[in-house]
């Protein structure tokens, strides 16, 4: 187990140092530099700028000092607002996202692992039918339609929300609701084909063959294996909440790392747009090592090689 | 066969698009396979309507420039007709999904035919390649790809196309792993058919159900992350529309005019929706083994 969790982690290092390096190199090819104004900028103050962030230096040299300081988690001020630090950027933004991820994700978890569950426990009935193409419909519609509408009708039409901004439990409404529904979906469609495959294994039977009853043979013998791809999906899941759905943040003006990454990424804004891709990067790696942990503690057939 | 012309004898020649010998051994007809998943397919509801819905949608969507003009659901904020809006859209959003699912398909079939045949250390590379790939927010990568290269219309279905190759690699490798291991395989190699001629001729016939019923499943998610970039500003660009344009316009004055959100966003949901019906049906058809909703 240790030794698995530390190979893992030394294999780590090499992935995101090829993510540091496409991404570095990406960013640089493209054309446009962050100092580009609408304004032309006089060409000694452009060339002091390009010398304080060390953009004079030769594209190796720049490359190094970016490894160097990235690992040790500096990635400099950000081009667009100088005096402020990528870390503090990150760090003013990743309690917002983690905050409204966190919310949207124990949402998905809580309506939609039972719904599945109901569904697989009537499967090809009405109530599972109906379920399903609720959920089918959930998945379909994406959130940037699902969050104007919810504006039109809970805040603009029965004021009951505020339809932005991140202030007060109350504005924490729309944006939640908008970024969970489609993992309540999704984790309700995976809680139902995991279940429906573990309900027809040999120990379920033996479970009812021993006389427990139907809820236990189901939530305490089912559950427990029915609910893998459920753990599977939540790594992945998690990390793209986290990031923070960029577009729920930018419908509902939440200060989140999606709504600075797409802005960053319009600014050319170089340190901003890689500390955050880096990060990301390794939140999803660490994430997706959770995950794996986790597996071996619910089906211990699960060997980690 | 009416003028008595034999077929050339099947016994030193493996049907490359056959089905699985083990199938064709237990003296079912061919084509049964395709057969019954379309008889599957057919039996099934959702599916069939979801199919019916997006022919009518690539019909309407082709006919759009002789469609009457007559106001049916209003007009925006210029004047312009919303129906035909978001007609229009569809046809962009449409084509966009397909032109890029064709780019993942080609790379992702290819790229995970090859990787799964050669095996070893290419194999080793080419799925680190993809793994790396895999970690990297789309997003950002689609819209560096955007940045770089211009907001053109050709840019967006590359770079949408580059980054939904991936699942479809994998799961082309799984597949070829254990299909290289087949007597069929190996009585092409033992006729003199080259690698290049084994892997396309006789394998990646052979894996076409998976990637039928993914190609199905990438549509809807390359149609989703184009809407998704348009909303944000970085698709499709103005004059020219697509439904996440429309919506995110529509967004803007909602207040006013909540229909310029709602039509396009019926439209794109409807077509998601559809989709993911016809995906669920092909898988269910295609794929007994795999019929967990079924069984």
């Amino acid at each position: 187990m240790v030794t698995f969790v530390l190979r893992r982690v030394l294999f780590m290092v090499p992935t995101l140092w090829a993510i540091a390096t496409l991404a570095f190199f990406l960013v640089r090819a493209a054309p446009g530099g962050p100092f580009q104004a609408e304004k032309e900028i006089p060409a000694a103050v452009k060339a002091q700028l390009m010398h304080r962030y060390g953009l004079d230096q030769p594209l190796h040299v720049q490359y190094l000092r970016f490894l160097g300081s990235a690992a040790r988690l500096d990635f400099g001020p950000s081009y667009k607002f100088p005096s402020r630090q990528v870390r503090e950027i990150i760090a003013g933004a990743l309690p917002v996202s983690l905050e409204l991820g966190g919310w949207a994700l124990l949402l998905a978890i809580a309506a939609g692992v039972p719904i599945g569950i109901f569904a697989a426990v009537r499967q090809n009935r009405t109530g599972d039918f109906a379920a399903m193409g609720v959920a089918l419909a959930g998945v379909s519609i994406p959130n940037f339609v699902l969050g104007p509408v919810l504006v039109l009708a809970l805040s603009l039409t029965l004021y009951l929300f505020p339809p932005a901004l991140w202030e007060g439990p109350q504005s924490r409404v729309l944006p939640v609701l908008t970024l969970a529904t489609a993992y309540v979906a999704y984790i309700a469609r995976l809680t139902r084909a995991g279940m429906l495959e573990v309900l027809r294994q040999d120990f379920t039977r033996t479970a009812r063959a021993k006389g427990l009853s139907e809820r236990t043979v189901v939530l305490k013998h089912a559950l427990k294996l029915g609910i893998l791809p459920v753990v599977s999906f939540i790594g992945p899941a998690a990390a793209r909440v986290m990031m923070g759905s960029i577009v729920v943040e930018s419908i509902f003006s939440v200060p989140g790392m999606g709504r600075y990454l797409v802005n960053a990424a319009f600014n050319r804004d170089y340190t901003l747009v890689l500390g955050e891709v880096l990060f990301y990067a390794a939140l999803l790696m660490a994430l997706n090592l959770l995950v794996d942990v986790a597996y071996t503690w619910l089906d211990p057939r699960v060997e980690l090689a | 066969m009416s003028i008595g012309i034999a077929p050339p004898a099947h016994v030193f020649e493996p049907d490359p698009a056959g089905p699985e010998p083990d199938l064709a051994l237990a003296g079912a007809r061919p084509a049964s396979l395709w057969g019954d998943a379309w008889r599957r397919l057919r039996r099934n509801r959702a599916a069939v309507a979801g199919a019916a819905f997006l022919a009518w949608m690539s019909f309407t969507a082709a006919l759009a420039p002789w469609l009457p003009v007559a106001h049916w659901l209003g007009t925006d904020e210029l004047g312009r007709d919303a129906f035909a809006r978001v007609i229009y859209g569809g046809r962009i959003s449409l084509l966009v999904g397909m032109v890029a699912t064709f780019v993942s398909l080609l790379i992702g079939v290819t790229w995970g035919a090859v990787a799964g045949y050669r095996g070893g250390r290419l194999d080793e590379f080419m799925m680190r390649v993809v793994d790396i790939l895999y970690s990297l927010p789309y997003i950002f990568l689609v819209i560096l790809l955007l940045v770089f290269f211009s907001r053109s219309i050709v840019m967006l279905f590359v770079a949408l196309g580059l980054v939904q190759w991936l699942t479809m690699a994998r799961i082309v490798r799984g597949q070829v792993l254990s299909l290289k291991q087949q007597t069929f395989v190996e009585a092409a190699r033992a006729l003199g058919a080259g690698d290049g001629r084994i892997i396309f001729r006789h394998i990646v016939p052979n894996t076409l159900g998976p990637v039928i019923v993914y190609t199905t499943l990438t549509v809807p998610a390359v149609i989703l992350q184009e809407a998704f970039l348009s909303f944000l500003g970085l698709g499709v660009q103005p004059p020219a529309a697509s439904w996440g344009t429309l919506v995110s316009d529509g967004a803007r004055l909602l207040a006013l005019f909540p229909w310029l959100v709602i039509f396009p966003g019926i439209a794109l949901s409807m077509t998601l929706l559809c989709f993911n019906f016809l995906g669920d049906g092909l898988r269910d058809a295609l794929d007994p083994q795999d019929r967990r909703d079924v069984a």
